[in-house]
This record gives C-alpha cells, structure tokens and sequence, in this order.
C-alpha cells in the first residue's frame, strides 16, 4: 500500500505543472490582459507600456512561462496585480475559511444523505422511501444560490437567529493562529468569538450540505438495495444478528465504497459550490477571492486560486483511495 | 382496508410511472412556449420603470410584485428565461454532437487515437462540470457566449464516453459484420448502422444534462459572469433581489422557483425517457 501511495505522490508534482501550464496558456491566448482591461480608462499608451514593463507583460510568452515556472518550484505565486498583496499571503486568509466551509457541507451532506437513504432501504415503509426519493430529486434540481438567499430570508431576516453575511462578527475580538478558527478559538478558549463563528457557518454550510444531500441520498439508496439482496446479509441473518448490526455492520461497510468515491467527487462540486456560496452568504474563502480575480482578470489571483483548487481536489482523492483500502481489505493485498 | 390501501397504492404507481413524467414534459414544454414567446405573454416591458409603484407586494396588477425600480416581476420573469434556456440548450447540443463525434471516432477506430482521446476524456470529467465550467470562463471572459462554451465544453466528456461504451459493443453486432461484408463504408456503417442504434441512450443522457445545463447557467448568471447587470434573467435577477431581501424579499424568490420547477420538470422528464428508452440504465440508480 505504501508503494501505491507513494506511486500517487509523484503524480502530484505532474498534474500540478499540468494545470498551472494550462491556466498560464489559456489567461494569455485571450487578448486583452489585466492591466488594459482596468486601466484603460485611465492611463494613456505609454503609461500602460509602463505599468505592462513592471509586470513583465511586454516580454516574450517563453520567458514569462520560465519566470513563472522558476517562482512556482520555490512556492513563490507572485503578487495579486490589483492589489499588490502577495498569492501566498491571500491563500493562508482565503482558504482555511474555504475549507472549514467544505469539511462542514461533505459531514452535513453525507449525514443526511447517508441516513435517509438507509432508511428508505431498510425501513419497509414505502411513504418514507417515496418521500426521500421526491427530496432528493428536489434536492437536485434546487439553485444552491436561490436556496441560500431564502435560508437568509427566513433565519436572518424574518426570525433573527443567524447574521446574514460574513465569517464572525464585526466587533469580536480574537487572535489568528493557523487561520483555521475552529482550531484557533478553541485554542485561546474564546467561546465568545467560537460562538459567533459557529453562527456564522451554519446557514453556507447548510445550503451546501442540503442541496448536495440529494445524489447521496439516491446512491445510497441503490447502493443498499443492491447488497441487501446479497447472499452474505442472508447469512447474517440466518445466524441470527440484530438487524441493526447487519445494516450498519455487515451491509454499509460494502455500500461505503460508492458513497465514499461519490463524496471524494463532490468535494470538487463542494469546492465549485463554495464559489457560489461564497458569494450569497459574503464569505471571505477563495471561492470569493477566485470570482473577483476572474472579473478583473487578474492572472496572479486566477492563477494561484485554480493551482489551489486543482491541489485540494487531487488530495482529495488521494484521500479517497487511502479510505478504500482502509475499508476495504481486498485492496490491501493485490494478490489476494 | 388492506384491499384499499392496495388499490390506492396502485394508482400512486401508476401515476409514478408514467405521468410524472408526462407532468414534468407538459409544464417544461409551457416554460419554454411561454419564453418563446415572452413578448407577446408579459403583461408590461421587463425593463419599463414605474417610480410610482416601488418594491409592490404581490397583487393583482402585478401578480409578482414590483422591484426597486418599479419594474414587474412577473414580466422580468417571463422574458428571463431566454439568456438561460437558449444557453442550456446549445450548449447541450454542441456537446452531443461534438462528443458523440469525439466518443465515435474513438471506439469505431480503436488503438491509439481511442487511448489519446479517452486520457483527454477522462482528465476532463475528473473535474466536476460546475468548477470546470467557472475555470473555463476565468480564462475566456466574463459574457452568456462564454458562458455557452463553458458549460457546453464541460459536458463534452460526458458524452463521449457513452457513445463510446455503445459503439465498441455495436461494432461486434452480427448486422455491422453484414454490411462490412457487402462492401459498405466505414461512414455508411455509422450512419446508418450505428448512430441510429445509439440515439436512445443518448437523448437519455441529453435530458438529464438539459437539467444540470439549466442549474449550472442560471448560477453563473446569477455570480456575475454571464449576462450584463439588469438584464431581466432568473439567474441575475435572483442575484440583483438579494440586495432587497429586507425592503422587498418576493422580487428574489419568484425567479428561483422558477428555476427550480424548470430544472425538477426536466429532471422528471428525464427520469420518465430513461424507464422508457433505457430500462438497463435504471439499475444503476443515478
């Protein structure tokens, strides 16, 4: 199994040169870069030249792709063009809200999905199954965004019991460790500023988690049925086990595989839904800070967003084959 | 009691089976005559102002209320689906026809073009649609074209991988090795051999990215990268109504049920095609 991992690692590396190539190509084959499109309006030829000079932008596409490669290998992403802040410093504040966001919708959506799928297997009641089935289909088709803004409508602005945007409240105080405040407010032992924040994720990470739920709930739901009907769940029976031992013990470790690659998947989605969210709920995660780069078409921010994004979904799904071969035991030994 | 039960339950399969589905096709095929013909349904212009009748409520001069400009929601939404539903549809479209070419091409030649273009495939699809549709738009461009491209591009994969997975099962067909033997041409063999065999699945398939096409456009609509600002578009206007959710919270929530009885009438119908076209599909419950 080592081996196998360490045969993922250095695939890593690859697929990283591979997407940042890619983006690095695609950003400069459009015409039109970022210091034309915003400055434009305000700086006459010979300024731009200038500005353009400074960036590098009037060289050669060889050497700019030397430049950039050169500055990746050492983790240096440059600097945001619109703000001069630099990549690495905006992705230590825009991602660990992005991956809090993330961590919460996959538990949210993975409980509630995994759930009521069970029980429309195993529970013989066919206004439940019916009911979990019409939920997920609508779980499907509802806009995350939509979905969002009316969470907001009911719970912030009707009842009052969630803040309609942000990730804490404006005058908590609090100290930044690793960024990552669940760690960081429970480590200062700030309840205070702990409980603001926990108001402040639910409503995001409830939109995400509900509205992925639906295609959960529908592969569990098929997933169950199929190793129900297996000979080994008859036998588990036969010997007598409780039920609930059979379902949980017997029957999901098997139905875990496809929900775990199905999760492994959804993280992506989760991640391409954060964008979204991010935006309804003004959560200050990279899905937030990657849109407003590609409105201003500022190469660094898109750059370094996408190279993050590719990032945290390729250890994802390492992750997802180290969970496999965890539960799974025939993976283990390829022998066998 | 048992019998009654039994009978109603009858009747809920029934009414399951075949006119959900019949449902979900009659009201989308009315969303899409009311699009059509929008200009000729809305009961004002979507863009006229009325600084007289600001953030209305529901009533029956304006069944949808008014917004922040006076403008009729009900209108804005009648022509808002066009931006959505015309992208939607051409971008399913393109990706039929260029992945369908794509997944031909590879599984009818085989060897290394197949392996080449199946790698591609793959790295595509290890995206999910919805990122890879915004990464696209990053690199071309805030505009509905891009946003057409973006999504359709996305979906090619898709495609190609079904209609691969059919051709290499047809190619080996009794009736494929007939025509090959009385001299047809490979093209000959695809198009009338071939192609036909295959459609069902594919317009299966075709429904069922009808649906997400729909979900993934109104949402990059609605972030800011598709239409202009103002532009009477569900997408949009459920994004412009979110600044009014304390003045005036109706002018968000008629265009996002809208979307969502859109995309839920395509979803049934979909689920409806593939029990009828493509009973080996169901088995697999996604």
């Amino acid at each position: 199994m080592i081996s196998y991992l360490l045969k993922r690692l250095i695939w890593l590396p690859i697929v990283l040169w591979a997407v940042s190539s890619l983006t690095f190509l695609a950003l400069r084959i459009v015409p039109g870069n970022p210091i034309q499109t915003v400055q434009n309006q305000v700086m006459d030829k010979s300024q731009l030249a200038q500005v353009e000079a400074v960036w590098g932008l009037n060289r050669p596409i060889t050497e700019q792709y030397a430049n950039f490669l050169s500055k990746l290998v050492r983790g240096d992403l440059g600097l945001a063009m619109s703000s001069g802040v630099p990549i690495r410093r905006m992705i230590f504040e825009r991602m660990p809200p992005t991956i809090e966001l993330a961590i919460v919708s996959l538990v949210i959506s993975t409980g509630i999905g995994v759930l009521s799928g069970v029980a429309s297997v195993t529970i013989r009641n066919r206004a439940i199954d019916y009911s979990v089935r019409t939920a997920s289909i609508l779980g499907l088709s509802l806009p995350l965004f939509w979905v969002g803004i009316m969470l907001i409508i009911l719970f912030s602005v009707k009842l009052r019991w969630t803040p309609t945007s942000g990730r804490i409240g404006a005058g908590v105080d609090y100290d930044v460790i690793t960024n990552f405040m669940f760690y960081d407010l429970i480590a200062t032992g700030n309840w205070q500023a702990f409980g603001s924040y926990l108001r402040h994720l639910v409503l995001p990470s409830v939109t995400i988690g509900l509205t992925s739920a639906g295609f959960v709930a529908r592969l569990t739901r098929s997933a169950m049925l199929e190793v129900m009907n297996s000979d080994y769940i008859r036998t588990a029976r036969a010997k007598g086990l409780y039920e609930r031992s059979v379902i949980w013990k017997h029957a999901m470790r098997n139905a875990m595989l496809p929900i775990i690659t199905l999760q492994g998947l959804q993280f992506g989605a989760i991640l391409g839904g954060a964008v979204i969210t991010e935006r309804v709920f003004s959560y200050p995660g990279m899905g937030a800070w990657l849109l407003d780069g590609i409105l201003e078409r500022d190469y660094s921010v898109v750059q370094g967003g996408i190279i993050f994004v590719a990032l945290a979904y390729v250890l994802m799904n390492l992750l997802v084959d180290i969970l496999y071969h965890v539960i799974d035991p025939r993976l283990r030994n390829p022998s066998f | 009691m048992g019998a009654e039960k039994n009978t109603a339950w009858r009747i809920g399969a029934f009414w399951r089976r075949y006119d959900i589905a019949l449902l979900g096709g009659a009201i989308f095929a009315f969303i899409l005559l009311i699009t059509i013909l929008a200009s000729v349904v809305a009961p004002y212009d979507p863009m006229a102002r009325n600084i007289r009748n600001l953030f209305a409520t529901p009533s029956a001069e304006n069944p949808f209320g008014t917004d922040q400009l006076g403008r009729d929601v009900l209108s804005r939404v009648i022509h808002g689906g066009r931006p959505i539903l015309s992208a939607s549809f051409t971008a399913v479209f393109s990706a039929l026809a260029v992945g369908t070419t794509v997944g031909v091409a590879g599984g009818y030649v085989g060897g290394w073009l197949d392996t080449a273009l199946m790698r591609l495939m793959d790295v595509m699809l290890s995206f999910p649609s919805i990122l890879l549709a915004i990464l696209i738009v990053a690199t071309l461009g805030v505009g509905l074209l891009n946003v057409t491209v973006a999504i359709g591009f996305a979906m090619v994969p898709v495609f190609a991988r079904l209609a691969r997975s059919i051709v290499i099962t047809l190619v080996y067909e009794e009736y494929v090795a007939a025509a090959r033997s009385l001299g047809a041409s490979d093209l000959h063999i695809i198009w009338k051999h071939i192609l036909p065999n295959m459609m069902p699945p594919i317009i299966v398939q075709a429904s069922a990215m009808l649906a997400v096409a729909i979900g993934t456009a109104s949402a990059l609509n609605f972030i800011g990268l598709g239409v202009e600002p103002g532009t009477p578009d569900w997408g949009m206007m459920v994004a412009e109504g979110q600044r009014l959710i304390f003045d005036a919270p109706h002018v968000p929530v008629f265009p996002g049920l809208v979307i969502t009885i859109t995309v839920l009438s395509v979803n049934y119908m979909g689920d409806g095609l593939r029990d009828h076209l493509d009973p080996k599909l169901r088995r697999q419950g996604i």
